[in-house]
């Protein structure tokens, strides 16, 4: 059994981006404010702090939870993966370029907790239906876009993955 | 919008966690996936002194059945029995009401269990548990009992549970698969807490009877009610036009909610007796195989 007292710090080790992090934390700490303050990735975005706005989402051994709504203790030897880990070798993601491409931000606030949000529904979402996006999107405040623009960027992120696997399954090119 | 401190414990067994409830007298309280709990306890409206953290618990998680229950363990992650093939071909109303509870990003790490001691009059688990004549299994250090959710709900956020107890499964009977399931649900934005919900089950006979009927409503008292005036009206009749709105009167007759800033007494009154018959015809429909 874990124990640990009100105010107690002790170090914690956990996956973040395939980097291993051993940080220290208390008890209370909220996820969100770890990844931000004690490992300086402060990519994740801490809006409304109660799991309504959704810009602090990540994905936690795959799944996107809100960060605000766990402590940091609980993510004790978990795998995280945050915005700061989508971009590949200097090159962004897929959906980061569609989200360029389509418009899809404004002031960027928003952004990152929706990136992560559609990474694990692309997941599971092969070919997603526009009302599925809409679906996923209720899980996310962004008060610029009028969010047309991130369901343009999530449907063409999932049509190039889509023929980016014809191809390579067919053998053909396109 | 942080939590006050806390002790923290995470057992690592079923039994080293009731050691720390019954340790921990009124002060413990239980975390799971924290996705009502922690906005609370961000907000300050509560600080409990001591958490006990659940979610090393992983044989808390499961979903079985047998010939007479559908088993569900407290800790099955809600995303589990959106996703779940059993709970889709042995109690399909769950299936149609997981998705309204709060998001797929919430209900990646909300757990059955939470959402039933949660207690939230609103909420889709109890509702739809209640409808399908479900029941709890609680234990503690020396005790192990069940309660049918029918008794379970107290008021709002309270249940009949102790301090030292913990709920670890919910069942529901395989004798009550329904022929005919519906959930309704209104709210203002999709993943807000609903204004009101409705679940209902039917069952036919070969000429269209109602056999069985349960209506359940949500967001209309302090507890998910039981609207039996409703369901005894429907028994042995086949559904028409004006037995659906006798049933959908004699719903919203017998509800008294609460006026808020979301919608009046009259407005939650109103739409109980319009989910309440949606509910009735969708499940009627399905029973009847004139529904999708």
């Amino acid at each position: 059994m874990i124990k640990m007292s009100a105010g107690e710090r002790v170090e914690i080790s956990l996956k973040i981006n395939g980097k291993v992090y051993e940080e220290r934390t208390e008890p209370r700490k909220l996820l969100s404010d770890f990844l931000r303050e004690e490992c300086g990735l402060s990519g994740t975005h801490v809006g409304c702090e109660h799991g309504v706005c959704g810009a602090c989402t990540v994905l936690v051994d795959g799944a996107a939870v809100r960060s605000c709504l766990m402590f940091a203790i609980q993510a004790e030897g978990a795998d995280i993966q945050t915005v700061e880990g989508l971009a590949k070798d200097g090159q962004p993601h897929s959906l980061q370029k569609a989200f360029s491409e389509c418009h899809a931000l404004q002031c960027g606030f928003c952004t990152p907790g929706i990136l992560m949000s559609a990474v694990d529904f692309l997941d599971s979402h092969a070919d997603p239906t526009t009302d599925e996006i809409k679906e996923m999107l209720s899980g996310h405040l962004c008060r610029c876009t009028g969010y047309k623009g991130i369901i343009d960027a999530i449907e063409q992120a999932a049509f190039r993955r889509k023929e980016g696997e014809n191809v390579n399954g067919s053998g053909d090119t396109i | 919008m942080k939590p006050a401190s806390f002790d923290y414990f995470r057992p690592s067994t079923v039994e080293e966690a009731f050691q720390v409830l019954s340790q921990s007298g009124d002060d413990g309280k239980l975390i799971a996936g924290g996705q009502s709990l922690i906005p609370i306890m961000n907000m300050r409206l509560s600080a409990p002194s001591c958490l006990i953290d659940i979610n090393g618990l992983k044989e808390l998680s499961y979903i079985r059945a047998d010939d007479e229950w559908i088993r569900i363990g407290a800790l099955t992650r809600q995303r589990e029995v959106e996703r779940s093939a059993l709970i889709r071909e042995k109690s399909p109303l769950l299936t149609e009401a997981v998705p309204f509870i709060g998001h797929m990003q919430t209900r990646n790490r909300g757990t059955v269990g939470g959402s039933v001691v949660h207690a939230d009059p609103t909420a889709e688990l109890p509702l739809s548990l209640l409808a399908l004549n479900g029941r709890v299994v609680i234990a503690s250090a020396d005790e192990k009992r069940e309660v049918e959710l029918s008794d379970f709900f107290i008021t709002y956020l309270t249940t009949d549970i102790m301090p030292h107890e913990m709920l670890t499964e919910v069942k529901i009977p395989v004798a009550a698969v329904p022929m005919g399931f519906s959930f309704q649900e209104y709210s203002r934005r999709h993943g807000d807490f609903a204004l009101v919900a409705a679940a209902c089950v039917i069952d036919t006979d070969l000429e269209g009877r109602i056999s069985a009927a349960r209506l359940v409503l949500g967001g209309v008292d302090a507890v998910p009610i039981l609207a039996e005036e409703a369901m005894d009206a429907l028994i042995g009749e086949t559904l028409t036009e004006s037995l659906l709105d006798k049933a959908g009167d004699l719903a919203c007759m017998n509800v008294d909610p609460e006026g808020d800033l979301h919608a009046t007494r009259e407005y939650r009154r109103h739409l109980a007796g319009v989910f309440a018959k949606r509910a009735i015809m969708a499940a009627y429909e399905k029973a009847t195989g004139k529904g999708g």
